[in-house]
């Protein structure tokens, strides 16, 4: 069964066409970049994906059902500024907070969340740092409480949104490395970016997307010129496709 | 007035106002010190003030009737703030405008309501300004009953409010029902904000909401004790407050709120990880709260030391 199964995608934003006919397969054990300019639809299509936003036409399965929101074994990680990072609120409580929907109505979390919270921190390797206060972390350590927040709820599949915007590069590289692993374990993950030297480095699969998406395959095989001008809507003679060629 | 004075007023038969007030004057503190933490961790502190205008039209409507100020209140508050969750479900204008909409059109009507009422003038200042005489014994009960049963809905609701505070995207990703949680929340400090009006008066229930919570994130970067501090913080100032309204014969919501605030500034100064005088003192004897000069080693994120459940 496949893990994420897009067929015709349409979605308008306040009355403006933002997805169109988008088809687009994810399976387990797959790292997919997805990859486009500043409003190409790429938080929309997460947002889709989620059931967070009115789809006009086409249908979204995950593992084969309707996405529903709370109920499909999908794990969130947001971008970074969508969290409160001034709240006072320790690591692993932040961890917790991913739970929170599963839990219920008037329950506290029990042995089998903090097992979940504690199983989530030893793999973004953040126990040492539990009860640190969420606003004295750095860059990094933040991107990786949000994905330890997601891995909380034991997801089958990830969507990340920008991971890398803002972080230096060894702190990219060290977070590539365990979206690697974690597809590794048996993870489906999609991530957008428009970082391309991290998407090309850790993707197995790109996926260009403007509004339509433009072009689906491994890295090597998208050096065709005319893709990228068309997706990011740049010249020829743009730096981009320098580095399209350099890689 | 010394303390003991200030004890056998609070027994003597003929001041029986008196220890109303301040039993009023507590539990509304208490239970705007709680609330207030989500008030002040979510930036909403403009829709406290937004309520605490918006219940003067109903508490205008119930002198007129000669109904229950605290009912009315809460009544006109509970619309407002509906309204304001409403409208600001359109993006086109921002929540702060509306807020500001409803703010001042509650309370110009509650102006003009008031208005049409013989003798007004003295009743207003009561209502701006708070009193401690005057409040009948069933009051105490509508007080003491909504505190609990506000404080019981926190206790409830509390992981839920804490997460749509965090990251409201992640909370609708979850599931949560992030618009009734929001509206569930203004109706909350709504009714903190009514309960506190008899004591302390419209313009100034803000700081009840506000100061106490403040003062308490300056003292801690932990929430639970944060929702213990502020409500300690709170219930202190109104005591303190009230004795020293009583002694020198200020008017009680004034002095109430300056107490609050003189334990804000302090704490600004010298709390002990961000206050001002702290932070200082701290560099000039050389101690930092972290090591700060050596980077912290870098985490082997691909290979998990320990393969748990969670990720198998």
């Amino acid at each position: 069964m496949r893990a994420l199964d897009i067929e015709g995608l349409d979605v308008d934003l306040g009355g403006r066409p933002v997805l169109r006919d988008i088809d687009l397969t994810l399976d387990r054990g797959q790292l997919v970049g997805l990859l486009g300019p500043n409003g190409a639809g790429k938080t929309t299509l997460l947002r889709a994906i989620l059931a967070l936003t009115r789809t006009r036409a086409g249908r979204v399965l995950v593992e084969g059902k309707p996405s529903r929101p709370g109920r499909s074994g999908i794990g969130y990680v947001p971008q970074r500024h969508e969290f409160t990072w001034d709240f006072p609120i320790s690591v692993e409580q932040a961890a917790m907070s991913g739970r929170t929907g599963r839990m219920g109505l008037l329950r506290r979390p029990g042995v089998t969340d903090w097992r979940a919270v504690g199983d989530a921190l030893d793999r973004v390797q953040l126990t040492e740092l539990r009860r640190r206060p969420v606003g004295e972390l750095s860059g990094g350590q933040r991107q990786r409480v949000l994905v330890a927040r997601a891995l909380a709820l034991a997801p089958r599949i990830l969507l990340l949104d920008e991971p890398f915007t803002g972080l230096d590069m060894p702190t990219q590289e060290l977070l590539g490395q365990l979206f690697t692993s974690l597809a590794a374990e048996d993870h489906a993950v999609l991530m957008t970016t428009h970082d391309l030297v991290a998407a090309v480095d850790t993707c197995t699969r790109l996926v260009l997307l403007n509004g339509r998406i433009i072009a689906d395959g491994h890295p090597a095989d998208l050096q065709d010129a005319e893709l990228w001008t068309r997706t990011f809507g740049v010249s020829e003679t743009s730096p981009l496709l320098k580095l399209v060629r350099a890689t | 007035m010394s303390i003991t004075d200030f004890l056998a007023d609070l027994l003597n038969p003929d001041l029986a106002f008196l220890p109303k007030a301040l039993a009023i004057a507590i539990m509304s503190s208490i239970v705007c010190g709680v609330v207030g933490c989500y008030v002040v961790l979510r930036g909403m502190a403009f829709i406290g003030d937004a309520v605490a205008h918006a219940v003067f039209p109903g508490i205008a409507v119930a002198f007129v009737l000669q109904g229950s100020l605290v009912l009315g209140g809460a009544v006109a508050g509970v619309a407002t703030a509906l309204l304001i969750a409403i409208f600001a479900q359109n993006r086109r204008v921002k929540e702060d405008s509306i807020i500001g909409v409803f703010l001042v059109g509650a309370f110009a009507l509650g102006i003009v309501i008031i208005s049409q009422a013989p003798g007004y003038a003295g009743s207003l200042q009561q209502f701006l300004f708070g009193s401690i005489t005057g409040i009948p014994d069933r009051d105490l009960y509508v007080v003491g009953g909504a505190g609990l049963v506000i404080l019981g809905l926190v206790l409830a609701l509390h992981k839920e409010f804490v997460a749509v505070c965090l990251d409201r995207e992640m909370s609708r990703a979850m599931g949560l029902p992030v618009f009734w949680l929001d509206i569930v929340l203004y109706v909350l400090v709504t009714l903190a904000v009514v309960i506190s009006l008899q004591t302390i008066g419209t313009i100034l229930v803000l700081a009840l909401l506000i100061t106490p919570a403040a003062a308490a994130r300056l003292l801690t970067d932990r929430l639970g004790v944060m929702m213990l501090l502020a409500p300690m913080i709170g219930g202190t100032s109104a005591t303190v407050g009230l004795y020293l309204s009583w002694s020198y014969d200020t008017p009680v919501g004034g002095t109430i709120v300056l107490v609050a605030t003189t334990v804000f500034l302090t704490a600004w100064l010298l709390a002990p990880r961000h206050g001002l005088l702290t932070k200082r003192w701290r560099r000039a004897s050389g101690q930092e709260p972290h090591d700060l000069t050596r980077p912290p080693p870098l985490p082997d994120l691909a290979h998990p030391q320990d393969p748990s459940p969670a990720v198998r």
